[in-house]
């Protein structure tokens, strides 16, 4: 086949733009300036590197964000210690977009500062910044190396990779959510289902989801093994973004005959909630194989299922009832966390018996803030549910929608949330 | 163009046994780290590994974990190059960013014998084994400055301390 005929993948359109090149294909290594950068608590240890390098002066500070979300407010002397070298790092050099503890995950913060736009690229010293799919970006996580090589000179060398194509079709049923259709997909497919390619959707689902939704699929195709992915962004994206952007943007969509060197189809409509099993992403099955399950605690949060909607959703399962195990909420952002306090889920949150932390990854990772105990069973809305994830090697990890998590902390075992959703 | 002598492994080789995730933390310089390099596939490896060999692998080499170590244990091994039928994506990433030559030729898997050796030939783009010659794909000049100097910080310390004079 003559690839000049050929139309182009969105990541092949993306990585000309960031190279100011005319056209871009697959196999092709360029040297790419991506729109913006971030790290996070990793910071101090990038800069480490940075020093090795030799440069003086970051070369975008404009382009730098960093947010304090990883660890916060920091659980011990050391990652106070850490917090304070990166403080002094920022303002050695001049980086404006710096979030202090308690602002929120980095994926969700950069999100709601429109920091990113459709069309660009964003690179993270973070395995989920594919995240930024969601708007209609090109969005891929690199090591520490690689993000000290772009604070010294802005540019990185870049592959432009395969592309899969998944079409979604179909509406969910009322208590099933786009992290259904991401769980679904991940066990369908596996955890190097992605193949570290470009995984680019399409499908007349996208459009019925809530931008809150939109994200949870991209970002979870870190534990599908994806380089980045893509959602076609329209008016509600746009609208989203017009009171907040400081910029123009061109958003870019892939061509009807792109190549994709594999393409996948999910009717949605007769999607039931799913669940993973201990330990891995992709032990996935019908919720209904897993209820019964008795949970010690209940965990609502992270970058992937920590925004508004899922606050909401939880406390539409929540309103009136208690809670039979301890569950912990934590807002994926500040934002978040004053939106939900006003329109009361918060309150209802708490009537339930659930408590609320600040806004950051919480216990995500096992640093602090809701570690379980040996042998305890946490069910979560979180993405990774590899063992000691949490902290605690000889603990169990499920992984659901907030819907799910809610209605298995009233129960105090696992349960279907449709049970109590009228 | 340069001759190599050939170490031959298979398919999707994992991080784990070219690095031993157990030593992630606890070995750091990269003597210590080349001294257990492919110790769970092949442990005769880092006895008789010389400056200059080259790995030649099959399908998906360097899938697992993300952990650089995996490329810095054949770097400080001596490896000069890994010749794969492909790469997982983040190992192919290390490899540029450490400064060892990532070369994708599908065919040389089932044909040359460990112990053999092989012609890399990269002006003109091409791997002679065997008596065949097989096509590779030329590098950007970026990213053949980065190997040449040896990996991302090395070549970019350099960049910086020559606008430095
Ligand atoms: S919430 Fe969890 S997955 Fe998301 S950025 Fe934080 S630690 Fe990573």
């Amino acid at each position: 086949m003559d690839n000049a005929i050929l139309g182009r993948t969105f990541a092949e359109k993306a990585l000309a733009r960031a190279t100011g090149v005319s056209d871009a294909r697959v196999g092709d290594i360029l040297d790419m300036t991506p729109d913006l950068i971030f790290s996070h608590d990793n910071s101090a240890a990038i800069r480490r590197i940075f020093e090795k390098i030799g440069a003086a002066k970051i070369a975008y500070p404009d382009r730098v964000a960093i947010t304090l979300d990883h660890a916060v407010p920091a659980p011990t002397t050391e990652h106070a210690q850490n917090h304070a070298e990166i403080r002094a790092w920022v303002a050695q050099q001049g980086i404006k977009h710096f979030f202090e503890v308690g602002r929120g995950i980095c994926h969700q913060v950069i999100s709601e500062e429109a920091l990113i736009l459709p069309g660009e690229t964003i690179l993270g010293a973070d395995s989920h910044s594919t995240h930024f799919g969601w708007l209609g970006a090109f969005g891929a996580g690199v090591g520490r190396t690689e993000m000290a090589a772009l604070w010294a000179t802005g540019q990185l060398w870049w592959r432009v990779p395969e592309s899969m194509r998944i079409t979604l079709n179909g509406r969910l049923q009322h208590g099933v959510t786009a992290k259904d259709i991401t769980l679904r997909l991940i066990g369908d497919l596996g955890v190097d289902g992605g193949k570290y390619r470009s995984v680019e959707f399409t499908g007349d689902t996208v459009a019925t989801l809530s931008l809150d939704e939109r994200a949870v699929i991209p970002n979870m195709m870190a534990e599908f093994g994806a380089q980045n992915a893509y959602l076609p962004p329209d008016q509600r994206v746009f609208d989203y973004l017009e009171q907040r952007r400081t910029r123009d943007y061109t958003p870019l969509y892939p061509d009807a005959d792109a190549l994709y060197d594999e393409e996948i189809t999910l009717d949605v409509a007769a999607l039931e909630p799913q669940i993973a099993l201990p330990h891995m992403p992709e032990s996935v099955v019908n919720l209904s194989e897993a209820l019964g399950q008795p949970v010690q605690q209940a965990f609502i949060g992270t970058c992937t299922n920590g925004r508004l909607e899922d606050l909401q959703a939880a406390a539409d399962v929540l309103r009136g009832r208690k809670v039979r195990c301890r569950m912990i909420v934590i807002p994926a952002s500040s934002q978040v966390l004053l939106e939900a306090t006003r329109r009361g889920f918060i309150e209802t949150l708490l009537e339930a018996g659930a408590t609320i932390s600040t806004p950051g990854c919480g216990p995500c990772m096992g640093n602090h803030m809701g570690i379980p105990a040996p042998n305890e069973v946490t069910i979560s809305s979180a993405n990774r549910n590899f063992r000691g994830r949490m902290g605690t090697p000889d603990a169990s990890i499920y992984l659901a929608s907030p819907y799910v998590v809610a209605a298995s902390a009233i129960a105090g075992k696992i349960a279907d949330p449709r049970e109590y959703l009228s | 163009m340069s001759q190599h002598r050939v170490w031959v492994y298979g398919d999707n080789v994992n991080t784990d046994v070219i690095f031993p995730g157990k030593y992630t933390y606890t070995l750091k310089t990269p003597e210590d780290i080349a001294a257990h390099a492919l110790e769970d596939l092949d442990s005769t490896f880092a006895a008789n590994v010389k400056h200059g060999d080259v790995i030649v692998a099959g399908r998906n080499w360097g899938c697992g974990s993300s952990r650089e170590q995996a490329v810095t244990a054949l770097k400080y091994s001596g490896v000069y190059a890994i010749i794969a039928e492909s790469f997982s994506g983040i190992y192919f990433r290390n490899c540029i960013n450490q400064g060892i030559l990532p070369i994708v030729c599908p065919q040389l898997n089932n044909l040359v014998p460990t112990g053999s050796s092989v012609t890399l030939d990269l002006e003109n783009a091409q791997i002679v084994a065997e008596g065949q010659s097989f096509v590779i794909s030329h590098l950007s000049p970026s990213v053949q400055a980065i190997i040449d100097t040896g990996g991302l910080v090395p070549m970019l310390h350099q960049r910086f301390a020559e606008t430095a004079k």
